[in-house]
């Protein structure tokens, strides 16, 4: 048993980190989570691993114990809502208003390793005919090196590969290499990852029409959510949405963001009606 | 309640995937071969088929291309479900008439997410 007081440091550190919050009777998950680091760090013990986190304050080692402790289960098509809203919605109503020129702009807030910007790829490449000149521009960012790293690499295993993925979207976008799955060059270089923490700043972000934040604000306290939604707000095009999880609500959260009627998980900005697709 | 057929060779095999049907609500019928399976789906047709590739007397790529010319035969949704985890296998298998692949080994999330694509299930 992981000491209450480790509990509460290591709980305080990934909080100051990530905005995670770790409710202190979570002992089982610190353990699940922390003992893979600790033996690959060298460490005989998860005691001996945030033992040394303390004597050196090291912030390395902090990172590394956030990261662990952050979930970062994803797969692909995750819920086949919000893709099927992004499909056949949020496209058609953008593109007529981009006037099928012009370039919109996608970005995964905490995408994990990558299975949700690839499966925006996917949907765009297979309705490249319908969407004429329009360009798109996929980011996608995580706090956590070790899957950006899977991410852009985009190889995933047959487990991966078969939670959420149809088998012809396997044929038409994947290449095989053993028993390893690697997402086709074209789709490769539709995304770009990069390192992003949302409690940091979003300078250099630019506009978007399309933020997908699912499944990640569930971990933080009710003030951290209010600021990452004005943040993210402040980066939402006038026209823009907001794609949320499905057991997510910016209700009570934000002024910035108000649902769009009839669809679940799917958020405009304040003030702007939306025009729907159908 | 929708009806499953699986076909596989072997009887731990259909054991296992027998209980993770029924706990997603099928009722199953089993078949040892593409010739018995051929047949159950004589008898009725099934909602879905689960199917194993090598078999003895006739083999889930031979059966699949039979039920689809079978009268009724173009309902069924087929699910391949076999070690034949390449490519070349993979598509031969969908120009025969499958509509879903699982790669085994596979477990109760695998099949649950391949028979809500094919809307065999209700996405959760």
């Amino acid at each position: 048993m992981i000491k209450t007081e480790d509990i509460q440091y290591v709980a305080a550190e990934a909080y100051k980190r990530s905005g995670l919050v770790l409710s202190t009777d979570k002992g089982y998950l610190l353990e699940s989570r922390l003992a893979p680091l600790a033996r690959a760090e060298g460490f005989p013990s998860i005691e001996g691993l945030i033992a040394a986190a303390r004597r050196e304050s090291a912030d390395r080692l902090l990172w590394a114990i956030t990261e662990a402790l952050a979930t970062h289960e994803t797969f692909f098509f995750r819920d086949s809502t919000p893709f099927d809203l992004f499909k056949q919605e949020i496209l058609p109503v953008l593109s007529r208003a981009r006037g099928n020129s012009g370039t919109i702009r996608i970005w995964c807030a905490a995408c994990s390793s990558g299975q949700e910007p690839y499966s925006l790829a996917m949907i765009l490449d297979e309705e490249r005919a319908r969407l004429g000149n329009l360009r798109f521009e996929i980011i996608a960012t995580d706090m956590a090196p070790r899957v950006l790293e899977k991410a852009k690499a985009g190889v995933y295993s047959q487990f991966e590969v078969q939670r959420g993925l149809p088998i012809q979207r396997l044929v038409q976008h994947f290449d095989q290499n053993g028993d390893q799955w690697r997402v086709k060059s074209n789709l490769r270089s539709m995304v770009t990852f990069q390192k992003q923490n949302l409690l940091d700043n979003f300078n250099g972000m630019g506009t978007f029409d399309v933020i997908f934040c699912r499944n990640v604000l569930i971990y933080f306290d009710a003030d951290t959510k209010k600021r990452v939604l004005t943040r993210l707000a402040a980066q939402t095009a006038t026209d823009g949405y907001l794609v949320m999880g499905a057991a997510e609500t910016v209700v009570g959260l934000s002024q910035d963001y108000a649902p769009v009627e009839g669809r679940r998980g799917l958020y405009g900005r304040s003030g702007v009606a939306k025009s729907q697709a159908a | 309640m929708k009806t499953c057929l699986v076909v596989d060779d072997s009887r731990v095999i259909r054991k296992v995937a027998r209980k993770i049907l029924e706990e997603l609500d099928f009722n199953c019928v089993e078949a040892a071969d593409g010739s018995e399976a051929l047949e159950a789906c004589r008898k009725q047709m099934p909602d879905a088929v689960l199917l194993d590739w090598n078999m003895p007397v006739m083999n889930g790529l031979d059966f699949v291309k039979a039920l689809r010319r079978e009268e009724g035969g173009d309902k069924p949704v087929v699910v391949f479900c076999t070690t034949e985890n390449d490519m070349a296998h993979i598509t031969e298998a969908l120009r025969a008439g499958a509509d879903e692949y699982v790669m085994k080994p596979f477990d109760g999330d695998i099949i649950e997410s391949k028979f809500q694509q094919t809307g065999l299930l209700r996405a959760s």
